[in-house]
């Protein structure tokens, strides 16, 4: 059953079902929050999405109010207005301003929200409890003096990875994430996967390993895969200067299928090595007890040279293959078959056996 | 002159109340009986006729929230509310250390109207005493076989004023944090682990023996009209006489204060009175000649809420006592919608500034605005209700804030 | 003293009964060890940080050593007005600690609550549960004296 009810003039037409959110959005509202995210259940708690149905006593928080036949909404009411600006004052006053140096300066909600809302400043600063948690894992910086406590990362950890790492502790405005006994993520089921950076709508979370190499904002974002292995994950390395200075999640559906944004540990924050002047660009054959560099053509003419030699002289099971998890299921059943095929042997092993 | 009218308190003290023999000497257990002989939709019908609504706060239509249970599930769950923080509120733990047996009862006729066989009492941690007498009367009524099949176990709250909103009583039952639920769903639909589930106050079940023994009607025609029967007060502060009683919902709150509670302490003069708790709003003594019922409390912007009645003498400092207020919804505050978490601190920070000699006029402003914003955009009654004897205060009061600014 | 693995072992099997694990492991030890809630978040499936977030919530439970006694003084508005401030002050003198500690013997540990719905005589002081009505200032050395 359809549901039609009108979003600031406009007569929408929804499935039964559909929260108020989509909706507006539908009807072209831009809808701001904080704490909703659509690969996550819904929680309802920063308020920043709330709407005005018409002859309603309060406002409703748009992420978890079905639209109901009949509704008549404003989605930017002076009540509506008003609330969100004393939300956004209310998370400025308690909220580290130094979007100078922070690294989601540029797409951080909280700036977007406070300029679209023309909040420059908060009238309720008062005491300031630090949050912060001087966490020594080399991976995650954890400010919380600049959490606005919309639980996303504490979601991503159940919800995406499963890892169950942080939740809520304490309660009322002190309140804030922790984990088991507010230790250190090292001590905890942390898998240090990074979802909750890439849910974070502020700055609380980000990355230490590309902090100060570049705002991801201003970085230019290249699409790839990830080689770490042959899962396929999509990720966007932030490039500038035409240097790799970080990873982040692409979590559109349609260019990253296979993991929606999520990655691992070595995905998010292993790619440093790409710019190490260690980092092997061309092959090396070994001459003399000396490494030389060759062309790809002329290395790959001498391994093939070599397997024929050893297959002629003593035999094809004298040759075992090796493959690797970095490799597709495709490419390792390539392998084998040229194992078997090709050179004849069934000596063939894999790396995630190990 | 106006007088306490007992139904739920009448055997007060003269009954044990862990006993289901006592109880059903003076009459117990025969609502149970009749309830079980109608047939589940015309019981509920017969809890609507009454005009039953509930008393714990929200002042809903018992037989109406009931109607929303749908009947198909298997599992469906009946739960008390006692877990009563409204400072100024101890007229749950009366009613059971009185009567106990009548709650236990009242949650039998619910499970067999709504098709559930499980109950629960969700206790205040404060009173391990009550979860105690509570163990052995429900042991003792199912010993007596009063209660046949519909089981009731005591869960022990841990010291959250949030979890008397039933959502966040669900979760703290399931073990979790006392976070109250975004509705709908609601506990009607989806309650406890996700299973249909009545929510219903101590006072509203207890209500329930009485109305089927003696008829709907017979309900209907106690007290005031729109909140018929029987509410249980308990007065606190410069009173005289603080301590509880059963008055017919049409009682004068004057009455209460000037008839049974024997006037202010010390003969002083009356500055205000705050009912329902500590999220009720301060009445200034020119709407004391209202009735207590829920409709006439609110028509003069308060509210019946838990039925607390909070008398302040004229010497009393009201920005003092708001200031203390403040601090208590900062402490109570679960923390999960920013404008509770965020507003109830700020709250108190200027309460606190204003009550130090140190605010503007500006911080009145301040605090005006965020009271709006509470009210109208927190997830759950709490944020809602958190302003309230700020807003109150500042409308009947003002004077008082007014001469503490710089 | 009864072992915490079995005190958890003995609520398991009632659903969502952590909270109830947890008021019969603080009646044994008057606080959550580290050691109980891990098992109990072991006990009841749920990660030890959401044990530790439902710990942390509710004002009744604790996760870090308290006396042998848990003084608590209600400072809600009817025990307010009834000169909970003035008892308060007398405790904290009394006892040499200040809202929050532990005296060095270990025996009492001072503590504020709301409402504890006993508000027929205020102002209203809790010793291991146990209310205290119509506290004065006075009174509070006669009182701490019978704990022992």
């Amino acid at each position: 059953m359809d549901i039609k009810l009108t979003i600031d003039g406009k007569e929408v037409v929804v499935p039964q079902g559909t929260m108020l959110i989509d909706a507006c959005r539908q009807a072209g509202a831009d809808i701001p929050t904080f704490c909703f995210d659509p690969d996550l259940k819904l929680a309802g708690s920063c308020r920043m999405c709330v709407v005005q149905p018409k002859g309603w006593r309060n406002l409703v928080a748009s992420c978890v109010t079905p639209a109901q036949n009949g509704m008549v909404i404003e989605t930017e009411s002076p009540d509506v207005i008003e609330a969100r600006k004393v939300v956004l004052e209310l998370m400025l006053a308690r909220h580290k301003l130094t979007c100078h140096t922070c690294e989601k300066d540029g797409e951080c909600n909280l700036q977007d929200y406070c300029y679209r809302y023309g909040v420059t400043e908060s009238r309720f600063v008062g005491k300031v409890h630090s949050l912060f948690k001087d966490d020594s894992n080399p991976f995650i910086e954890r400010d919380y003096d600049k959490c606005v406590m919309c639980t996303r990362c504490v979601r991503a950890c159940d919800e995406i990875t499963g890892a169950r790492a942080i939740n809520v502790m304490d309660r009322g405005h002190h309140a804030k994430i922790a984990t088991s006994f507010d230790g250190e993520l090292a001590d905890s089921p942390c898998v240090f996967c990074g979802q909750c950076i890439m849910v974070c709508p502020v700055g609380a979370l980000s990355s230490k390993i590309a902090a100060g190499k570049g705002k991801p904002a201003q970085n230019e974002k290249v699409l790839t895969t990830c080689t770490y292995c042959g899962t396929g994950c999509t990720l966007e390395l932030n490039v500038k200067n035409d240097k790799v200075v970080g990873v982040t999640s692409n979590r559109d559906p349609e260019w990253s299928p296979v993991n929606r944004g999520a990655l691992c540990v070595k995905g998010r924050f292993g790619w440093d090595f790409i710019n190490s002047p260690e980092r092997l660009t061309t092959p090396l054959i070994k001459e003399n007890g000396e490494f030389r560099e060759a062309s790809w053509d002329e290395a790959l003419n001498l391994a093939a040279q070599k397997i024929k030699g050893i297959k002629e002289g003593y035999g094809p099971d004298s040759l075992a293959m090796f493959s690797s998890a970095r490799i597709t299921n495709e490419e390792n059943y390539l392998a084998q078959k040229l194992m078997r095929a090709a050179i004849g042997s069934n000596n063939v092993d894999h790396c995630a056996r190990l | 002159m106006a007088q306490e009218y007992r139904v739920l308190l009448e055997y007060a003290d003269k009954i044990n109340p862990e006993k289901a023999s006592d109880y059903i000497k003076v009459g117990g257990y025969k609502g149970l009986e009749k309830a079980r002989s109608m047939n589940p939709k015309d019981l509920i019908e017969e809890v609507k006729k009454s005009g039953l609504r509930g008393r714990g706060g929200a002042g809903f239509n018992a037989g109406m929230k009931w109607s929303f249970v749908p009947q198909y599930p298997e599992t469906k769950y009946v739960v008390c509310n006692l877990d009563e923080g409204e400072p100024g509120t101890y007229k749950d733990r009366i009613i059971c250390q009185k009567n106990a047996q009548a709650l236990l009862e009242g949650m039998a006729i619910c499970g067999y109207a709504i098709g559930s066989k499980q109950g629960y009492i969700y206790c205040r941690g404060e009173y391990p005493f009550v979860v105690e007498l509570l163990k052995n009367a429900i042991g003792n009524a199912k010993e007596s076989g009063a209660l046949g099949e519909f089981d009731i176990e005591v869960r022990m709250g841990a010291g959250a004023y949030v979890c008397g909103e039933e959502t966040a009583l669900i979760e703290s039952i399931e073990g979790h944090r006392g976070e109250p639920r975004f509705k709908p769903p609601f506990p009607g639909v989806e309650g406890l682990w996700r299973m249909p589930t009545v929510v219903n106050n101590v006072e509203t079940f207890a209500c329930l023996p009485y109305i089927l023994t003696n008829g709907a009607e017979w309900f209907a025609g106690i007290g005031a009209k729109s909140y018929p029967g029987t509410k249980v007060l308990t007065l606190t502060g410069d009173i005289e006489n603080a301590t509880y009683f059963e008055v017919p919902t049409d009682y004068l709150l004057r009455d209460v204060i000037y008839e049974l509670g024997g006037g202010v302490k010390g003969g002083k003069k009356l500055k205000a009175v705050q009912v329902g708790g500590t999220s009720g709003a301060f009445i200034p003594p020119q709407n004391l000649d209202t009735p207590i019922d829920f409709d006439s409390m609110s028509a003069i912007g308060a509210a019946l809420g838990s039925g607390a009645v909070f008398v302040m003498d004229e010497t009393r400092d009201i920005v003092d006592i708001v200031n203390r207020i403040a601090k208590f919804f900062e402490h109570e505050s679960c923390g999960q919608c920013t404008p509770c978490r965020e507003g109830t601190f700020r709250c108190k920070e200027i309460m606190e500034k204003i009550n130090n000699g140190r605010g503007s006029l500006q911080d009145i402003e301040n605090l005006k605005l965020l009271a709006r914003v509470m009210m109208k955009a927190s997830l759950c009654g709490l944020g809602q209700a958190a302003p309230i004897p700020i807003t109150s205060t500042l409308t009947h009061f003002e004077y008082e804030y007014l001469r503490k600014l710089v | 003293m009864a072992n915490y693995m079995d005190i958890i072992a003995s609520c398991k099997d009632k659903p969502g009964g952590i909270i109830e694990a947890y008021h019969a492991i603080q009646k044994e030890y008057n606080y959550i060890p580290q050691e109980a809630l891990k098992e109990a978040a072991r006990a009841f499936k749920v990660s030890e940080a959401q044990a530790f977030g439902v710990a942390t919530f509710y004002s009744y439970l604790s996760v870090e050593k308290r006396g042998k006694y848990i003084i608590r003084m209600c400072e809600s508005a009817p025990c307010h007005v009834a000169g909970a401030d003035e008892v308060l002050k007398t405790l904290e003198a009394h006892l040499g600690i200040k809202v929050g500690e532990t005296t060095s013997d270990g025996k009492f540990t001072l503590e504020l609550t709301e409402c504890v719905g006993q508000c027929q005589a205020t102002p209203v002081v809790t010793i291991n549960s146990e209310p205290i009505f119509g506290v004065k200032p006075e009174m509070v050395p006669e009182i701490l004296a019978k704990f022992k």
